[in-house]
């Protein structure tokens, strides 16, 4: 009896075959009943359909660096389109033999950030580091100084263009959005007012037509001989815009703190700035960061619409090389290019978002 | 304290007016500057566009650097500005701009309700039809029940519509917003025909797979006479934006060019003494250097060259000379008398 017992603890019973390993998964997510399996059917079906044509067009019979005419013959994609119009779609009209000054400040600009990436790297030199970091670049930028050549913004264009409108714009935003967002749930009627009148009429409006109303309104009622900088009027319109998005963000945020945490921290005597900077902002912006960061990322997109207004942003710059005679035509290669530089901005910026979360995660 | 801050801003801010309020002519506040803002399309090829290079080119930018030319002597002494096609007359109004060389038609509303002036007409174009050969179609009074590939928000779109309604003729529009891909729509065979204006067809055709394979009709459905435009109220920037054209369009005619330019200095015939500015009276008369046309020549050349470089025949536009060229060969291009 006894050995019968331990034969049968001792036999190892397999699961089968089909619901283990690769066949296991298969089966589960790919043919689990008769509607999934024909779904994974047309699907790979589509596929294998569509791959191949687009990796022959994309890779096999494309030409890299060809004249427009040799673009014409090929028949697979042009990427001469991009290739030969480079420098000009990064940086637009910045004066040829100068375009080194742009290049590196981005470089120094995507290092800033790179390092900025680590929580523990935060503290005062780095904001030493980025007040002498926003410096070097806008030196090197605007020149006239230490020998360079002075070069005004109305050259600035493409992708240091982007990238200006685009971090300046996010990080004057997001504080100006958190005061909005206090602001609204003050108990001053005044400022409540004030930031709600704000908020709804910035929010009411399509970013386009702010736009418009900095680029052609606006100039009209400035005193004559006055005109203020086209890329200032654009980069404000910007941040009114994204900060009343920010600011309605946050404010759930702060509605998602409960009761407690006001009493706790006036219970200890706090005052409302420090029950606010110490208490209730630091999780109520960890709550949100979340939708933050998705708000971010359109305004990021949002910025290729200076191109409607005539600023030459990296979009702008790209059509502009469709619209000659030789390029005309190539725009799925150019958009494709334009495409991949966005997505990489806001995929990391996507990315970065969720590792802060992680971070800063209390849950065990 | 506080009452000083705000008092020293307003002050500032009032000589910010009284200097806009002194700087009242556009001649002075431009050579105050150091160099002229002329505003300008910036995507149309042989126009105003820029290079690879990022250097801007094109017959309306030559118009510019001319003016540039005129007012400095030196034709560089010219920044450009983009505009959109309903950013260009509030720029030119809120003083934004000097002058705007974009591709701009010259009508009666625009001079009076906009408060502009047009200048001398630096290139004539007219609205046409682009049809593939094989449509058969042999005028544009065939084209009924046709649909139309057409730019929205221009000039262009009412225009057609009219014709076709002049015509008693239904139509299908198909509204594209870029340049480029209304030709690859064109192209593709969503249209029967490209409405645009004549010179922006050639553009569109020297992109076809096979060009041969399109013809331009020969009725021109619209009067579209592009010039420079200024502010009213500024007679003396009026004139000298005015008399710069014509000073391209005379150097032509009396076959000065930015090679013979030296030697034309040098000749016994009175006008070209007086035009080039060797009797001298001409510059001064508009406030400007005696050598101005000899400057405009010598660094950008005479229209026929310009017109040359950026538009004719050896250019992607291969555009004929036409009623551009001047009133001695059949064209419309006639300056006043340089007297």
């Amino acid at each position: 009896m006894e050995e019968i017992v331990e034969n049968f603890a001792a036999e190892e019973v397999k699961p089968p075959v089909a619901s283990v390993g690769v066949m296991g998964w298969v089966k589960e997510n790919l043919f689990k009943g008769w509607f999934n399996s024909f779904l994974t059917v047309v699907i790979l079906y589509l596929l294998f359909k569509v791959i191949p044509s687009i990796f022959e067009w994309m890779f096999i019979d494309s030409v890299w660096s060809t004249t427009g005419e040799g673009c014409r013959e090929a028949a697979g994609a042009c990427w001469s389109v991009i290739t030969d119009n480079l420098r000009f779609i990064i940086f637009g009209f910045y004066p040829y033999d100068q375009q080194w000054r742009p290049l590196i400040a981005m470089f120094l600009l995507f290092g800033l950030l790179f390092y900025s990436r680590n929580r523990k790297h935060w503290n005062r030199h780095l904001a030493y580091g980025w007040l002498f970091g926003l410096f070097a670049m806008g030196l090197l930028m605007r020149g006239g100084m230490f020998g360079l050549s002075t070069v005004e913004s109305t050259k600035w264009g493409g992708l240091p263009l982007t990238l200006l409108l685009s971090v300046f714009g996010l990080t004057a935003a997001y504080p100006l959005g958190v005061i909005l967002a206090l602001g609204r749930q003050s108990k001053m009627p005044a400022i409540k007012i004030l930031c709600v009148v704000y908020i709804e009429l910035i929010r009411g409006v399509p970013l386009i037509s702010l736009l418009f109303m900095g680029s052609i309104i606006f100039p009209l009622f400035l005193p004559e001989g006055i005109t203020i900088d086209k890329i200032v009027r654009a980069q404000v319109a910007i941040i009114l815009f994204t900060a009343a998005y920010i600011a309605e963000v946050v404010r759930g945020g702060l509605q998602g703190m409960s009761r407690g945490q006001y009493e706790a921290a006036e219970s200890l005597g706090l005052s409302y700035y420090l029950t606010m900077r110490l208490v209730i902002l630091p999780q109520a912006l960890k709550i949100v960061i979340p939708p933050t960061v998705s708000i971010l990322i359109s305004a990021f997109k949002d910025t290729s619409l200076v191109a409607i207004i005539a600023l030459f942003d990296l979009l702008r710059t790209t059509q502009t090389v469709l619209s000659h005679p030789k390029w005309m035509g190539f725009s799925p290669e150019a958009y494709l290019f334009i495409a991949i530089l966005y997505f990489l901005g806001c995929f990391s910026m996507a990315n970065y978002g969720r590792k802060l979360e992680k971070e800063l995660s209390t849950e065990y | 304290m506080k009452k000083f801050k705000f008092g020293a801003i307003l002050s500032v801010m009032l000589v910010f007016v009284v200097t806009g309020l002194v700087m009242a002519g556009t001649l002075e506040g431009v050579k105050a500057r150091g160099h002229l803002i002329a505003g300008v399309n910036g995507s149309v090829f042989g126009f105003s566009m820029p290079d690879d290079k990022g250097n801007w080119k094109g017959l309306d930018v030559d118009t510019a650097k001319a003016i540039a030319a005129a007012v400095f002597g030196n034709a560089n002494k010219v920044k450009f500005t983009a505009l959109t096609a309903v950013q260009r007359l509030p720029a030119l109004q809120s003083k934004e701009i000097d002058v705007l060389c974009r591709n701009t038609t010259q009508t009666l509303t625009r001079e009076t309700t906009n408060g502009l002036n047009f200048c001398q007409v630096n290139f004539y174009d007219g609205q046409g039809f682009l049809v593939p050969k094989k449509l058969g179609v042999k005028s544009a009074t065939e084209l009924g029940g046709a649909t139309v590939c057409v730019l929205p928000g221009t000039t262009t779109e009412l225009n057609v519509a009219d014709f076709f309604r002049k015509n008693k003729m239904k139509w299908k529009p198909v509204v594209i917003e870029q340049t480029a891909e209304l030709s690859k729509a064109f192209f593709a065979g969503r249209c029967d025909c490209l409405t645009s204006d004549a010179s922006q067809l050639a553009a569109h055709r020297s992109v076809a797979p096979n060009p041969d394979d399109y013809v331009l009709l020969p009725e021109i459905i619209s009067k579209e006479p592009l010039a420079p435009v200024v502010r009213h109220g500024d007679d003396q920037w009026y004139d000298i934006v005015d008399w710069t054209v014509m000073a391209l369009i005379q150097a032509e005619e009396f076959g000065i060019t930015s090679k013979n330019v030296d030697k034309m200095l040098k000749s016994q015939d009175p006008q070209i003494q007086r035009f080039l500015g060797v009797t001298p009276g001409m510059g001064k008369a508009l406030g400007l250097d005696d050598k101005w046309v000899y400057n405009i020549i010598k660094q950008v050349g005479n229209y026929g060259e310009i017109f040359e470089r950026n538009v004719g025949p050896n250019t992607p536009l291969k555009l004929e000379r036409g009623q551009n060229d001047l009133w001695i060969n059949g064209g419309l291009m006639y300056a006043a008398p340089f007297r």
